[in-house]
């Protein structure tokens, strides 16, 4: 301090006879200056670790992705050390999970954080807030079994249901399926895109929610209270305050919940029955996602193979990048981002 | 109303003569007063009920529901081809939606209809909500009931007991203690590099923190399983390292590290800029009131977002699945030879179509949660307070503290401290308490 104090006092005195504008400046001192390089390299730190990530993927799927060139996105099959590898059907099969799971989480993550932060009684809301935190932190592995164990068997008549009534629309078609036949088995329904993704749904709707209702209860209150001054019902209020000023959140925890989604990878294993082709029929048996092939087929990968599945986690790895930074803008860009950071 | 009424009526006469004040003043001798107070006549008035909720609300609600259901009922069993208790709900509660619209048109205008159907169908979203979670936990806990209650479940591992055996055989202790060895050595790297890294994008603003800012953001979304291939590809193949417990708690926390960053950034932007503000006037440098006052400000919130960090990566199975293997023996060692935990038990266990193993993933699952609600209970406990909030029992240190403070600088100058003459002290530095050295 008193050194600093000295040569500030220096500057005056040599400034006074030129008219040279002065040069501020403080001395932080040693320990300022050791703290500031010790903040700096651990955020150098990250960000070399983070950076790694993506460089070392880069580097190690190289060998794949030179010999499959453009193939790598048009091809289906996986036979990489055929030579005829292409994520063109696992990443179908990862968007269709994560589109259906959206599909399924983003009215009840909605309808959920209203409830919290507008209908629920103020008592309860602490515990409601607490139990969904709770559930976004529940290990994807138990949302499997779950999945595996009790939903699978219980949604196969609902499947065959839209299937037998809704199967003119194609994307609910399912081949091998013959509503007329009454002994007909239901395996051809087990196993299927719907039943991943509602299973992933229930996954990301705790972690959408959370980010919706943060954003729902930030809404000014004085907006608020204008709208119910002009005679609103709390209806009209939601519709014309609340939503409005959550945009930005809901389209920010929408594609934060479909970033989990795509990368989800043990409740997806556990239920999907892996093909290779381009399966459109989200009720029909058999599906793929980029997560579970990994999960799959490392283990027998031959280093060629390895290169080859490297390449496919680095193009998840950019599409959750992509859905991400994207969420990110959106809500920074809202008006309730501006305040929060949710 | 009638009560308000009756009150305009009393007080007409008094504002009556108002009018002919202008041309003749009343005269403040008058024997009896003009103003007359209304009396106190409210024995008759009841209190008036503020509550939103009415009867012919709930009458609305049940008549609908029961209308809802019988209909249903009607067509399914005698006018459609239809079954199932899937298609049974969802149809009924269509109809329910119908009938209560309809109902309560009978009495309301457009609006409060609209407002009526929207507050049912978000109610019932939240209620089907945290009715399908609270479901998916208990059943675990439910299935897990058969593996549960046996002691050797927790205190033997998998080495003698094969797929066969009861389940008065075999254990997951291994498991155990493969996670708490795993998910502490991620923890021993992760905390000091994530604070440190939270309080750079904290402290020392500018383009960099930024950038790092929105790197860390981005990486959030980090699928598990590209950590896992991450540490795979560098560690394992490049290294050279074998897959070990090490490895599994590299790779949990390269995913553990956003996580914990952005939650600790988030906690930190909170602490009030007039604390820093203060500290700063006091003439404290920076890293000492980033670790005297910004710190102990925030600490709870940084214990909950670590401790939320954790309960991610216990849970997380895919970067575990690839970089520590599968062993069915207790391998203590983190640095050598496979080493499992409990979300890998659990994934392991169910892909065996006996039952026995299937009980015995249920019930790793349900320790597995049980440990997970533990740590989130831990959470709220220490982060349900903002940031400068103190308990009963810090709030007391404090004051200690303080107390001690002033006996120590009383004791340095000779005379008390509180009627020293400024100027002199000034002059004399061994009698300037220093920030420096004040205690926290």
């Amino acid at each position: 301090m008193r050194r600093t104090r000295e040569r500030a006092a220096g500057a005056a005195v040599g400034a006074a006879g030129v008219e040279a504008p002065r040069r501020l400046y403080a001395d932080p001192g040693l320990p300022d200056r050791i703290f500031r390089s010790v903040a700096r390299g651990g955020g150098g730190l990250v960000l070399a670790v983070m950076l790694l990530v993506g460089g070392f993927l880069l580097y190690r799927a190289w060998q794949a992705l030179s010999k499959a060139g453009w193939g790598f996105v048009t091809t289906e099959a996986w036979e990489p050390d055929a030579g005829n590898f292409g994520i063109a059907a696992v990443l179908t099969g990862t968007v269709l999970i994560a589109l259906v799971a959206i599909a399924v989480a983003v009215p009840l993550a909605v309808g959920s954080a209203l409830y919290i932060s507008e209908y629920a009684p103020p008592r309860l809301r602490r515990t409601l807030v607490s139990v969904v935190d709770l559930m976004a932190a529940v290990p994807s592995v138990v949302y499997g079994l779950w999945g595996l164990f009790f939903f699978q068997s219980h949604v196969l008549g609902t499947a065959r249901w839209i299937a037998t009534y809704l199967g003119w629309i194609p994307l609910f078609t399912v081949d091998g399926a013959d509503p007329t036949d009454p002994l007909a088995t239901e395996t051809v329904f087990t196993s299927s895109t719907f039943i991943a993704g509602v299973v992933v749904a229930m996954m990301v709707a705790p972690i959408a929610c959370s980010v919706m209702r943060e954003v729902f209860s930030q809404a000014p209150v004085g907006e608020r209270e204008g709208a119910y001054a002009l005679g609103a019902t709390r209806w009209g209020m939601i519709r014309s305050v609340v939503l409005p000023f959550g945009k930005g959140g809901v389209i920010g925890g929408t594609m934060l919940g479909l970033g989990r989604a795509l990368g989800e990878t043990i409740a997806v294993y556990l239920i999907i029955s892996p093909v290779f082709v381009i399966q459109p029929h989200l009720l029909q048996n058999g599906t793929s996602s980029v997560a579970a092939l990994i999960a799959l087929r490392f283990g027998e990968a031959s280093e060629f193979g390895m290169s080859a599945l490297m390449a496919a986690g680095l193009a998840l790895f950019l599409m959750t990048l992509v859905v991400n930074f994207a969420a990110s803008s959106i809500v920074a860009r809202s008006r309730s981002g501006a305040a929060s950071d949710s | 109303m009638t009560a308000e009424g009756t009150a305009m009526t009393a007080t007409a006469p008094a504002t009556g003569p108002a009018g002919p004040a202008s041309t003749d003043p009343p005269k403040p001798q008058r024997s009896s007063p003009r103003t007359t107070l209304p009396a106190p006549r409210r024995t008759e008035d009841r209190r008036r009920g503020t509550s939103l909720l009415r009867a012919t609300d709930a009458y609305a609600l049940l008549g609908s529901a029961a209308a809802a259901l019988s209909l249903t009922a009607l067509l399914f069993d005698r006018l459609l081809p239809f079954d199932g208790a899937v298609g049974f709900t969802v149809i009924a509660y269509a109809l329910f939606l119908g009938c209560y619209a309809l109902v309560v048109s009978f009495d309301e205008d457009g609006p409060a209809v609209r407002d009526r159907v929207a507050a049912v169908v978000v109610q019932s979203l939240g209620l089907v909500m945290v009715t399908a979670l609270a479901f998916v936990v208990v059943y675990t806990l439910w299935e897990g009931r058969r593996a549960l209650p046996h002691l050797n479940f927790y205190i033997q591992d998998m080495r003698t007991a094969g797929p066969l055996d009861p389940l008065s055989a075999g254990g997951i202790l291994h498991a155990i203690v493969g996670t708490l060895e795993q998910i502490l050595i991620a923890l021993a790297i992760t905390v000091p590099s994530g604070l440190v890294c939270a309080v750079f994008l904290n402290e020392v603003p500018g383009r960099f923190a930024r950038f790092v800012r929105t790197i860390v953001e981005a990486m959030t979304a980090l699928p598990s399983i590209v950590a896992g291939l991450f540490i795979y590809a560098t560690v394992i193949l490049a290294l050279g390292f074998e897959r070990s417990g090490l490895a599994a708690a590299l790779a949990l926390g390269v995913m553990m590290l956003p996580i914990i960053i952005r939650a600790a950034d988030v906690v930190l932007r909170l602490v009030p800029g007039t604390l820093r503000e203060a500290s700063y006037a006091l003439g404290t440098s920076r890293w000492r009131t980033v670790w005297h006052v910004v710190l102990p400000t925030a600490r709870s919130g940084l214990t909950t977002s670590v401790i939320l960090g954790t309960a991610r990566g216990v849970g997380e199975t895919s970067p575990v699945l690839l970089t520590a293997g599968f062993t069915a023996e207790l391998n203590a060692d983190p640095l050598s030879g496979p080493q499992v935990s409990l979300p890998l038990a659990t994934f392991e266990f169910v892909k065996s179509p006996e039952p026995t193993m299937i009980a015995r993933g249920f019930g790793t699952a349900a320790v597995l949660m049980l440990l997970v609600l533990v740590l989130f209970i831990a959470a709220r406990v220490i982060g349900g307070r903002g940031p400068g909030q103190l308990t009963r029992r810090q709030e007391h240190r404090r004051v200690l503290a303080s107390r001690r403070d002033a006996e120590r600088f009383a004791a340095r100058s000779p005379r008390t401290y509180a009627d020293r003459d400024p100027h002199q002290s000034n002059d004399d530095p061994s009698a300037e308490p220093s920030p420096t050295r004040s205690p926290q």
